[in-house]
């Protein structure tokens, strides 16, 4: 089903005002991960706006869809995605690392509702979600599970325990986004430990794959549409760019955990109006 | 005649598993958790009766404690079943961050702890166990000592929301001499009266104790033995009353840095401070059958007796 235009729009606009919320938060907070925050905000949108069912009044809803943010330190990205989409007050942003605030670097079940799990450490949202799924699967419920992780996080070991249980379990219900925007902390993911053919490992665990240019919201909305789910888990590989949206921050890894000083952050503010 | 004597000698994973199955059969939610050891922690019975509630993630540790947090999100109540080894070390930082940090309502049950692998070596022991989830403050930890300490366990775990651990041996171990009052999370229970030196252990232990303190009875040394299932969170009531004694011995079969002994220390150089004697082992182990190593690091009633008798001779 291709998404209608009206949706689209909504959508390319929400993701714009969620790469400048995550900015402004990094920029205050003098911490952060602008570059992966600025390469997940359309996906981010496109769940939030497009695609998951939740009520933010009910968070803890059994019929919710779940969505797990195995990049947890692309939090700007994810209080800003949440925040609009009426988990918490917007004004509650400014707190953003501030001493006991509910918005910790890395996102925590235990302060913010709306929250799966707590993510940090990278490999651990997808077991989570593979977790949810065979319930979700057990009780022939109706919620999907989605979880996104970043690139470079593929090399963590834990993935492949959990692509397997996936695969082997024909967990559809479940769909992986990967965040390829081809930049870790210190380098390419391909000088760094290679990570293609990506594609064809997940494959190779019994999943569906798709790739998706992750910047162009018809195409997100249109990959995760239920129709397109067939009786394996899906893993989208969402073609990205880090620092999407700021020229100076596009596809360098010294964005991975770059604040930006004062003039960076008005010459980003500009490109983002 | 020594308490194992008088008794049966029971593999405390039977009790586990006919209570777990008891609380299945009334508990849609329960689901086990295994990492390729349904045999190793006796759950052959449950995924028989709920084949569909039975997930066996492989050898894959990580995984296992990220799916078990997910299930409970889900709604499930998972019961993770391994190696106390691999279930604990292997997986520590999902458990951490999963569970612990998470507040998810899973519960690990560590079978065959302590040294029950025996000759397999320290890469199978398990002897850091509740000392790495106790210092995490967030995971409670539980110890019990025979058939009905399981079995009370179990259920105060299902009944209890959040992330525990219960430890389960798989060494004989006799039915103790219990009160009446039931088990409860944070209490201990006192298996003798004594006023001359408490005996505090936990687990595979707790017979042993009580066999030390019929021998100190003989030599008119009264010695008091509580048994502390509960590690985190410590009874600490009871803790601060053994310190009257003037002497306090600890007995697990767990390292003795981090685990009962620390705790126990820990409190009482805090608030009440008294002499202690800590037994249980000093690292990683040499070879040798799980007999043998008792011997050879004092876990026996004669060498808890030994360190009551120290701790008296310094008065």
């Amino acid at each position: 089903m291709t998404a209608s235009p009206n949706l689209v729009a909504e959508i390319r606009e929400r993701a714009r005002l969620i790469r400048r919320s995550a900015l402004q938060m990094v920029y205050e907070a003098k911490l952060g991960h602008p570059g992966g925050d600025l390469s997940s905000a359309d996906i981010l949108a496109v769940l939030y706006f497009g695609v998951l069912h939740f009520d933010p009044k009910n968070p803890k809803d059994p019929k919710r869809d779940r969505f797990v943010m195995s990049k947890g330190h692309c939090s700007g990205a994810l209080y800003s995605a949440m925040a609009m989409a009426g988990f918490f007050p917007a004004a509650e942003l400014a707190t953003y690392m501030k001493p006991l605030s509910r918005l910790n670097a890395h996102p925590s079940r235990a302060y913010l509702p709306g929250v799966e799990t707590s993510t940090g450490p990278l490999g651990h949202g997808l077991p989570v979600a593979v977790g949810i799924a065979i319930a979700g699967q057990i009780d022939g419920a109706g919620y999907r599970v989605f979880v996104l992780t970043g690139d470079g996080e593929q090399q963590e070991g834990s993935n492949w325990e959990a692509a397997m249980t996936a695969g082997h379990r024909k967990l559809k219900n479940l769909t992986l986004i990967i965040d390829r925007n081809r930049l870790q902390q210190g380098a390419r993911t391909e000088d760094t430990v290679a990570l293609e053919p990506l594609a064809d490992k997940w494959r190779a665990f019994g999943w569906e794959v798709a790739e998706v240019d992750g910047h162009d919201q018809a195409q997100l909305l249109d990959v995760l549409d239920p129709d397109r789910l067939r009786d394996k888990p899906l893993c989208v590989i969402a073609h990205t760019v880090k620092g999407q949206g700021v020229s100076f921050m596009r596809d360098q890894a010294k964005w991975h955990h770059g604040v930006p000083d004062a003039a960076q952050f008005a010459q980003a503010m500009k490109e983002l109006a | 005649m020594t308490v194992a004597a008088q008794s049966k000698l029971h593999d405390c994973r039977d009790a586990f598993a006919v209570t777990l199955e008891a609380l299945a059969e009334k508990d849609e939610r329960i689901v086990v958790v295994v990492n390729d050891s349904i045999g190793s922690s006796k759950v052959g019975g449950f995924a028989k009766r709920w084949p569909e509630r039975l997930i066996n993630v492989g050898i894959a540790e990580q995984n296992m404690i990220g799916v078990a947090a997910g299930l409970a999100n889900g709604g499930k109540l998972p019961f993770v079943c391994g190696a106390a080894c691999f279930l604990t070390g292997r997986a520590l930082e999902q458990v951490k961050a999963d569970l612990a940090y998470s507040r998810a309502n899973v519960k690990l049950c560590g079978m065959a702890a302590g040294i029950a692998y025996g000759e397999l070596g320290p890469t199978h022991h398990s002897i850091e166990d509740y000392g790495w989830l106790r210092v995490m403050g967030s995971i409670s930890a539980l110890v019990p000592s025979d058939p009905w300490e399981t079995a009370e366990a179990i259920k105060a775990v299902a009944a209890a929301e959040g992330p525990y651990f219960v430890r389960i041996s798989r060494m004989g171990v006799p039915d103790l001499p219990h009160s009446s009052r039931g088990f409860q999370i944070g209490k201990a229970e006192i298996l003798r009266e004594g006023k001359d030196v408490a005996l505090i252990a936990n687990g595979t232990m707790v017979h042993l104790a009580l066999d030390a303190a019929a021998i100190l009875a003989g030599e008119g040394i009264q010695a008091r033995v509580i048994s502390m299932a509960s590690v985190m969170p410590l009874d600490e009531a009871a803790v601060l009353d053994a310190a009257e004694t003037g002497g306090v011995v600890t007995v697990e079969e767990h390292s003795v840095r981090g685990g009962l002994g620390g705790a126990v220390a820990e409190l009482l150089a805090a608030k009440a401070p008294c002499r202690m004697r800590m037994l249980g082992f000093p690292g990683f182990l040499p070879t040798g059958s799980v007999s043998w190593l008792m011997q050879h690091y004092g876990l026996t009633a004669e060498g808890i007796a030994a360190a009551a008798r120290e701790l008296r001779d310094l008065r």
